[in-house]
């Protein structure tokens, strides 16, 4: 097996005389669960319709399980492929089933995955009712089942969650979370950063047809070097005994947050104010460190 | 350079064919066909003073000038919608990330919407055909026959056109402006053409060259197919003089129905994979 499953090297695309997407290089390895942010226009809709094939590639290599999607060997490289588009909206005359039927056998998939595959979704009451019937949410659902036909190895899913209720958004990361343990490789799209923040192993930022950043959430905090925020409830004179026990550490403030104390501070003053804290003894109630968001980290890079 | 998987056309065209049959598209075009065949098999002598059936070459001459404004109609519809449709709602996408190439998505779709407009026009004006068989001899029957296989390709062309029409559209709503322009065009408005320029020359220039300019019309070669291999019809629109005598042969009319039919298709398909 490769040791990467997805493999970008020097990608550009030319619309024009605009670069929409830049000289990227990204690695993707087996069973990872990928995400992909940036604005609108930032160029993460053309690289991903590169990967999967739709559009060629201006300069460079794009390698799916090692082979090139669009070279000799695409029939079996797209049968390893799974793919949900955002807002898809899928044939309306047919069922649910139907509509399985058709995908499974452009993909040569036995017909009798697909009802199992409904009832993976939550929509096996709904597999004899005409698509024209369902729910936005239950079309979304429909597009995912679709791009799990035939257990592929690896999945593009685009804006993913768009129109699913809560319930149906956990349900979906379950799903996700069961994929990969049985090694599946996926790739998702997001803007919803707080979303997928505490549910990708890794991500990638993109700006102006470029990654500007790769690696975990907490790799990019880190990279980025955002402020801390410690929130300590206590005592009376709360405020005065932190402000002295922190004195002449990196603090940026110590603002009030009704009964609650917010001290923003460098990351790496975070030992330190720590073990000065503790000396606080019985004024402290409660205390959390609080990271910086994704939304903090994806505006970070992009200023 | 790509194989073609005729399994994945299948498919596509299968699905496309289902589809016009679950909606009742194909029954009611088949109506629309079998309706109007019987009105002009009963009543298209009127204009001679006479109704009811008369002769098959009669019928099947009035039948010619109705298909010719119905057909490419019927097909332009069915077929504009074809890859642009698919476009707009996004699952275009989708398709072209599965197992199948480009020009196996297009054959598959042209096999299935085709195949529906053929059952149609077959359905409709087979019953018709028939209903008249009592009171038709075998040379009629065989006539008849002609009239429908000739008017089964005038449909494969126009879809063919609008095929095309499909893929080079930016959007459902121009697709069908472009639909609606080539019917126009092909029917009424390039015989008017044809016909200004003769009358303008006053048949001096290039006299011989106007009746090969009606093979650029698939309307027009439909209609050669049929009136002037009926010998009634010939004497009676007394055109057999004026017409040459290479373009009085069907096989090479086929040929050229055939390259309407294969011609823009084979854009479409070009264009496509681009």
């Amino acid at each position: 097996m490769a040791s990467t499953i997805v493999e970008a090297r020097g990608v550009t695309k030319d619309f024009g005389t605009i670069q929409a997407v830049k000289g990227v290089d990204l690695s993707i390895a087996p069973g990872e669960l990928f995400g992909l942010i940036g604005h609108n226009g930032a160029g993460k809709s053309t690289l991903f319709k590169m990967m999967l094939g739709l559009i060629p590639v201006t300069s460079g290599t794009i390698h799916l399980d090692g082979e090139p999607i669009t070279g000799p060997r695409f029939r079996e490289t797209r049968r390893k492929i799974g793919y949900l588009p955002e807002n898809v909206v899928l044939y309306d005359n047919l069922t649910g089933l139907e509509t399985l039927y058709f995908f499974a056998d452009l993909k040569a998939v036995p017909r009798r995955e697909c009802a199992g595959l409904l009832d993976k979704v939550g929509l096996a009451e709904a597999a004899s009712r005409r698509v024209r019937e369902y729910s936005k949410g239950m079309r979304q659902r429909l597009g995912f089942a679709q791009a799990l036909l035939g257990q592929p190895r690896l999945l593009f899913l685009d804006e993913p969650t768009t129109g699913l209720d809560p319930g149906a958004i956990r349900d979906f990361y379950r799903i996700l979370r069961e994929l990969r343990d049985e090694g599946v490789t996926m790739v998702l799209t997001s803007h919803i950063l707080a979303e997928i923040q505490e549910r990708v192993d890794r991500l990638a930022i993109m700006e102006g047809g470029q990654i500007r950043a790769t690696g975990t959430v907490q790799a990019l905090r880190e990279a980025m070097n955002l402020p801390l925020t410690l929130e300590i409830a206590g005592g009376a004179g709360l405020r005065e005994q932190v402000a002295r026990a922190l004195e002449g550490l990196a603090i940026e403030g110590i603002f009030d947050a009704g009964s609650v104390l917010h001290i923003r501070l460098a990351r790496d003053a975070k030992m330190p104010a720590l073990t000065r804290l503790a000396t606080l003894g019985d004024t402290l109630r409660d205390l959390h460190v609080r990271e910086p968001s994704l939304e903090d980290v994806f505006f970070g890079y992009r200023n | 350079m790509l194989s073609i998987d005729f399994r994945q056309i299948g498919i596509v065209a299968g699905k496309e064919f289902w589809d016009r049959i679950r909606n009742r598209w194909v029954l009611a075009v088949s109506i629309v066909f079998t309706v109007f065949a019987l009105v002009i098999a009963y009543f298209g002598a009127a204009q001679q003073g006479a109704v009811g059936f008369r002769s098959i070459d009669v019928t099947i001459a009035s039948l010619v000038s109705l298909v010719i404004y119905l057909i490419p109609l019927i097909a332009l519809i069915l077929g504009f919608d074809a890859i642009v449709g698919e476009r707009e709602r996004g699952s275009l996408d989708l398709l072209l990330t599965l197992p199948i190439t480009r020009k196996e998505l297009i054959l598959g779709k042209y096999a299935g919407l085709g195949g529906a407009l053929a059952f149609s026009t077959i359905a409709g004006f087979g019953a018709v055909g028939v209903i008249l068989s009592p009171s038709l001899s075998l040379g009629a029957l065989f006539h008849y026959i002609g009239f429908m296989a000739s008017a089964i390709l005038l449909g494969f062309a126009f879809l063919s056109l609008a095929v095309m029409l499909s893929v080079f559209a930016a959007d459902r709503t121009r697709a069908s402006g472009l639909a609606i322009g080539t019917w126009f065009f092909f029917v009424l408005v390039f015989d008017l053409l044809i016909l200004g320029a003769l009358v303008v020359t006053a048949g001096e220039y290039g006299g011989a060259v106007f009746p090969y300019l009606l093979l650029l019309n698939p309307a027009d070669v439909f209609r050669i197919l049929n009136v002037f291999s009926l010998d009634e019809v010939r004497t009676l629109y007394g055109l057999a003089t004026v017409f040459p005598e290479a373009l009085s042969n069907p096989a090479t009319l086929g040929g050229v129905m055939l390259a309407w039919i294969v011609g823009p298709l084979a854009v479409a398909i070009w264009r496509f994979e681009r």
